[in-house]
């Protein structure tokens, strides 16, 4: 056996005057000593700038500390100087993939707190439109999956499919991801001419095109042996680290408060949650893909239930919520997203906490990454569905 | 009767002579040196187009399309910009073996294509231990990707050489364990001795002719995919892997470094298809059975005019190409395995497979 506790230590680097070393440890027997490697914040797996350090014997993780908070913005902060109608245009911006349903859950806060009454047809379109926003999330979380997997070509599969949706959306708000649609009360503006039946058509689209994401990476021999088995997440585990949506749910766990504790008019329409039994990554990744044509169902029933009618109510100038507090929670596309306000009465909120879904999420990847081989973090990283912003705000 | 074709074949390879052969000897050499250079230099270029533009294709892309005509020049700005890039040694890289480890790599490419036929007449060398040679001399590129993964002192080059060291040498073994059952079959280790047997290879007990891979498609199928691996070429690209290991063991390289490492990827897919032209799919045979127009010898393969060598040469660009097109359809096609199912697959599935294959068809060799 070698003697780890020999250290050598030889300098490189010619320039005098350097204090630049590498390490040697062990004395050249064959023993091995772990090693400690620094994913990120700058690498291709990890989409944004998260940084998980592994601590490796050979390829294998004995243990991994995610280090966060590199792309802190402050947003709880900023959220305190700007008034209830500017914090929609903030919020949009900490989970860039779901910037709606970041909004509808500030706006269903400030109009609980004004106890205001929305008009129905602003409700189906705010469904509709959170809807197709999370067919947008999870579309790009498929592509971005299967590269990290190495297939590169499902990426341009999705954003073929995304490219059409944020098309639509764009028709109706004016954005590609950062929406801002929302305001207390209601919508900013009601949908433009021909709207539903565009959207009519990009649903028969992609109910023709979704089919060849199950073929293409579903169904694939060298997907499934990646991902089968791989970083199983049981259901108790992921409860107690606060783990949601599809990562939760591929646990077996039904938790969607869409169904739960239906917000908007979700619980007059069918809401379907896919399940896993195991929670690897192959549930994980078709639980993501059951969640898309769950929500093209929803989408669909939307579209028979439209009423006519007014999209917002008249505000006033500044718009001011009572003093008091409100705790509201929404199924965001990664999982539930909640936002606690609190009000002195003035223009401004006095608090805006939030509680993301990636933040709690990335919680399980010290558990899920220990004893697994660099191949299969990845794959683990990948599945459980993070987006950087999302966990630092 | 087969035997007697055989021999008179391998007599015939004997005494076919390389059209770039002249009188004077420095001529000579230097015709051939230009062959194997050019080929090295200008193939793997219309390989890599190739790959743009199918990969688009599949992608719904468009690929290149701004240098020259239709995007085609694309690769040769890269290569341009390649050489104008910095050329950045990390601080704590041991320099010289970093400097070696690209030609340590490139080298035997260029090298293989000396022996490797394209047409009748046109080839640099047609040694007796053509196959040998081809196949002892592609294993030295794994010692230049073993030398750059360490000399890089970066822990994502050193964990992608060492993948890079245990696939080449797991995958040599399935993949030399086919080719020798070629060389049994074809009873000769020439590699312009081996297209003369597939052109006069008859099913037994009957007068068709067949190429190798009919008798062999295990042999072909254990060959394509212990190459793929050698190359490291999705869905084999663990060493490479740019979702783990960032870019394995080419890392920490910059510039024309890094270009000689591409370029050693594209010359190894052309290298390695060139051989399973070679070896199993007939060489420059259009169909089993088509003589080529002018020619006679064995198959009608041999002693052509100037058609039926252009024609040849064209035969086994196109069938070098078709095998490139499958590479990289299958790169766009499927995920990356992991290093313990490659692993796993080497051993335990393709070495007893090629074994198996080598006994039946030594033992079908003697009964026939």
């Amino acid at each position: 056996m070698s003697d780890l506790s020999t250290r050598e230590r030889i300098h490189p680097g010619t320039a005098p005057g350097e204090d630049f070393h590498l390490e040697i440890i062990g004395d050249g027997d064959f023993d091995t000593a772990e090693m400690s490697l620094s994913i990120g914040p700058a690498h291709p797996a990890t989409h944004g700038v998260f940084r998980i350090v592994l601590d490796m014997d050979g390829e294998r993780v004995i243990g991994a500390r995610p280090v966060i908070g590199y792309m802190h913005r402050g947003f709880e902060k900023l959220a305190e100087y700007r008034d209830f109608r500017q914090i929609m245009a903030l919020v949009n911006r900490h989970d860039w993939l779901s910037g709606f349903s970041n909004e509808l859950g500030v706006a269903l806060a400030v109009e609980q707190m004004l106890e205001m009454e929305v008009p129905d047809r602003a409700q189906w379109i705010r469904m509709l439109i959170a809807e197709w926003n999370r067919v947008l999330n999870h579309l790009m979380f498929i592509g971005s999956f299967a590269i990290e997997l190495g297939a590169i070509t499902p990426m341009f599969y999705a954003f073929r499919e995304r490219e059409d949706i944020q098309h639509l959306l764009e028709s109706a708000t004016g954005g590609r991801l950062h929406f801002t649609y929302n305001q207390p009360g209601g919508l900013k503006i009601d949908l433009p001419k021909g709207f539903m039946q565009q959207s009519v058509d990009l649903l028969a689209q992609l109910r023709k095109r979704t089919p060849d994401f199950t073929d293409l990476i579903l169904g694939n021999e060298i997907f499934q042996a990646r991902t089968k088995g791989v970083g199983p997440l049981p259901a108790d585990v992921a409860l107690s680290y606060g783990v949601t949506g599809p990562t939760l749910h591929a646990t077996g766990v039904p938790e969607d408060s869409r169904v739960t504790e239906p917000y908007l008019k979700y619980d007059e329409v069918d809401v379907h949650v896919p399940l896993g039994e195991n929670g690897d990554s192959f549930d994980r990744f078709s639980c993501l893909l059951g969640r898309i044509d769950a929500s093209l169902d929803i989408i669909e029933q939307i579209h028979d239930h439209m009423p006519a009618g007014p999209v917002n109510q008249k505000l006033p100038k500044m718009v001011k919520a009572p003093e008091g507090s409100t705790y509201v929670r929404t199924e965001n596309p990664l999982g539930q997203l909640g936002y606690w306000l609190e009000s002195d009465g003035g223009r401004t909120p006095w608090r805006l906490k939030m509680r993301t879904p990636s933040f709690s999420n990335v919680q399980a990847i010290p558990y899920l990454l220990n004893g697994v081989l660099v191949p299969d973090a990845v794959a683990v990283l990948g599945s459980v569905f993070f987006v950087v912003g999302d966990i630092d705000r | 009767m087969t035997d007697l074709v055989l021999e008179q074949a391998v007599t015939f390879a004997a005494q076919s002579a390389s059209l770039l052969t002249f009188d004077s000897f420095l001529l000579s050499v230097a015709a051939k040196i230009a062959f194997a250079l050019g080929l090295f230099f200008v193939v793997p270029l219309v390989g890599g187009y190739m790959e743009h533009k199918v990969m688009a294709r599949m992608q719904h892309r468009r690929g290149p399309v701004e240098a020259g005509p239709f995007g085609s020049l694309q690769l040769v700005a890269d290569g341009i910009k390649f050489i104008q890039k910095e050329d950045i040694i990390p601080r704590a890289a041991d320099k010289w073996v970093f400097a070696a480890a690209p030609g340590v790599a490139l080298v035997p490419g260029m090298l293989i294509f000396l022996v490797i036929p394209l047409g009748p007449g046109v080839f640099a060398l047609d040694l007796e231990l053509g196959l040998f040679y081809a196949l002892a001399i592609s294993s030295i590129s794994v010692l230049g990707i073993l030398m750059g993964g360490w000399a890089s002192a970066n822990k994502f080059s050193l964990i992608g050489g060492l993948r890079a060291g245990g696939q080449l040498i797991a995958y040599e073994l399935p993949l030399i364990l086919a080719a020798i059952t070629v060389a049994v079959q074809a009873q000769t280790l020439s590699l312009v001795g081996i297209v003369e047997a597939q052109s006069t290879f008859m099913l037994p007990g009957t007068d068709i002719n067949v190429w190798f891979v009919f008798p062999q498609i295990i042999g072909f199928g254990i060959f394509f995919i212990a190459a793929m691996a050698e190359l490291s070429r999705p869905p084999f690209d663990m060493p490479i892997a740019d979702s783990e290991l960032v870019f394995g063991y080419m890392t920490e390289y910059t510039g024309i470094k890094f270009a000689m490492f591409l370029l050693t990827e594209y010359g190894g897919m052309i290298i390695m298809s060139a051989l399973m032209v070679v070896l199993y799919l007939g060489g420059w045979q259009l169909l089993p059975g088509v003589p080529l127009p002018g020619c006679d010898g064995a198959g009608g393969l041999f002693d052509c005019g100037w058609l039926g060598t252009l024609a040849g040469v064209g035969i086994t660009l196109g069938k070098i190409m078709a095998l490139v097109f499958v590479m990289v359809w299958l790169r766009v096609a499927y995920p990356r395995l992991r290093e313990d199912q490659l692993q796993r697959m080497a051993w335990i599935v393709l070495v007893p497979l090629a074994l198996l294959n080598l006994a039946v068809v030594t033992v079908a060799k003697v009964v026939f």
